[in-house]
């Protein structure tokens, strides 16, 4: 939110309780009212959010709950961890004794706050951005993990499956933002061959899949009492997202961003402002625009389909098709002559 | 070779694409930074999972061409010509697996494509799991000096 330039707005918990009903309100756990409010459901297709940061105020609620939420889904490894080979190269990431440690990703916090002072045209502003996993919409992470361990699904997330996962960390590589996080000391690669390969699970947002399950909303965005975040379908997500670009001369960011995300922020600041002033590093990532890192992929899948159509083609035009005569055989042919 | 009745460009361009293919599959997986291969000088861009990826993609193209042009050739002709060896048969069966997992795999990795989860895993594995027995195969043959897949009976 703008530090000099906050607008006077009313949250819809706000609304509420000036009219008088926030009483009544607050006998309903706020998740559930925000639940009964927006919660998308299974037939809403791919889901995305929407983050408008003019609204953030940096109260933390959001990784507070992020961390409660998914609580039993952190690792527990087991230690010693097991010696890794070579050990010059694969070594081991522990996070498991700073599990408090809310200021960067780690495999215990899947949502952390970055803050930055920008001055844009002429004006001070204080932007708090809830950065997590992006939920891109052809998600490198998941197309190019080898053990299939994560998986986009048709609601738009994408979850690592920790009983898949090697910890290669691979999907923190190809991941345009690294944002997976490895964990040592637990996984498959415990019962595999733990010295020589794998280096324990990775972690990210899941997007509390156990909630939207149930038809609840995730839990960094039902804690928020400044309704920064807004969960639905994507299309109409895009369409609000530009409503309010469009409404408070904004910028938009996760739109085309490696060619399109399920986590689309709105900012009253230009993005390449926010990304130089971010703060960047190992679990820290930036805001910088990102093209679309599978787009060689997509052209090359389509002369996947030209391939075995020319082989045909070059098959009927007769190319290779004559047989060699084999000393002992009862060949008739003689060798061909495109044989080099 | 010399028992291969087939042309010999064939012969090395399946050899070239099959092995490119294993390597290029076996890159996928983060062992090339961890074990030193793209130290050794000229195969840097091992450790590059998008070069490693594409290559991959550009290989499987060329297998594809190779495979669809021989499929023709036997359909037409050489079926009549020639007999599979039990390896050789074995090993169809196998490429046949891993061209449609592979296929498979391509296709999930178009935009706007979200296969279940399942499916998914399974195709990988399935991918994963002949790759190992199509080398196993392979080597046997290699051993048995019966590498050709088809012979004049």
């Amino acid at each position: 939110m703008t530090k000099k330039n906050r607008k006077v707005g009313v949250s819809r918990r706000g609304f509420l309780k000036t009219l008088g009903v926030g009483g009544a309100g607050m006998l309903i756990p706020s998740g559930a009212l925000a639940a009964q409010e927006r919660v998308p459901q299974p037939s809403d297709g791919e889901l995305a959010t929407l983050l408008d940061l003019s609204k953030c105020i940096g109260c933390g609620e959001c990784v507070s709950a992020c961390r409660e939420s998914n609580a039993a889904k952190f690792p527990e490894p087991k230690k010693p961890f097991p010696e890794m080979i070579p050990a010059s190269r694969a070594k081991p990431e522990d996070w498991s004794d700073k599990r408090d440690l809310d200021g960067r990703l780690t495999p215990y916090n899947w949502l952390f706050l970055q803050n930055v002072e920008v001055v844009y045209k002429g004006e001070e502003y204080d932007i708090n951005i809830p950065r997590r996993c992006m939920h891109c919409q052809n998600p490198p992470c998941a197309n190019m993990c080898p053990f299939g361990a994560a998986n986009k699904h048709e609601n738009g997330i994408t979850r690592i499956y920790d009983e898949l996962c090697m910890g290669g960390a691979k999907c923190r590589n190809v991941c345009p933002w690294h944002i997976p996080q490895r964990q040592s000391g637990v996984g498959l690669y415990l019962d595999l061959m733990p010295s020589l390969a794998g280096n324990g699970v990775m972690y990210k947002c899941d997007r509390c899949y156990q909630l939207l399950d149930k038809g609840e909303l995730p839990a960094c965005i039902s804690v928020c009492p400044e309704d920064v975040q807004t969960i639905g379908p994507r299309h109409e997500i895009v369409a609000q997202a530009k409503a309010l670009a469009n409404k408070m001369n904004g910028f938009i960011y996760g739109l085309e961003e490696n060619g399109g995300t399920n986590t689309i922020y709105v900012s009253p600041v230009p993005f390449d402002l926010l990304n130089k002033a971010v703060d960047k590093g190992k679990g820290k990532p930036h805001m910088k625009q990102v093209a679309d890192v599978m787009a060689d992929e997509t052209n090359l899948a389509t002369a996947t389909l030209i391939a075995p159509v020319a082989g045909i083609a070059a098959g009927f035009l007769g190319l290779g098709a004559k047989l060699m005569k084999i000393a002992g055989s009862s060949g008739e042919s003689k060798g061909d002559s495109d044989e080099s | 070779m010399k028992a291969r009745p087939y042309p010999g460009w064939i012969t090395r361009l399946f050899i070239f694409a099959m092995t490119a293919l294993a390597a290029t599959g076996m890159m996928q997986m983060p062992l090339a930074k961890r074990y030193f291969i793209s130290e050794i000088p000229g195969l840097s861009w091992t450790a590059d999972f998008f070069i490693v990826h594409k290559l991959h993609y550009i290989f499987a193209i060329l297998l594809l061409f190779v495979v669809a042009l021989v499929v023709v050739h036997w359909l037409r002709d050489w079926r009549k010509q020639l007999a599979l060896s039990t390896l050789g048969r074995t090993r169809v069966i196998i490429l046949g697996g891993l061209i449609i997992s592979g296929c498979l795999r391509v296709f999930r990795n178009l935009p706007n494509v979200t296969l279940n989860p399942d499916i998914v895993v399974t195709i990988e594995w399935v991918h994963l799991a002949l790759t190992m027995v199509m080398g196993g195969v392979a080597l046997a043959a290699l051993i048995r000096k019966q590498s050709a897949y088809a012979r004049k009976p």
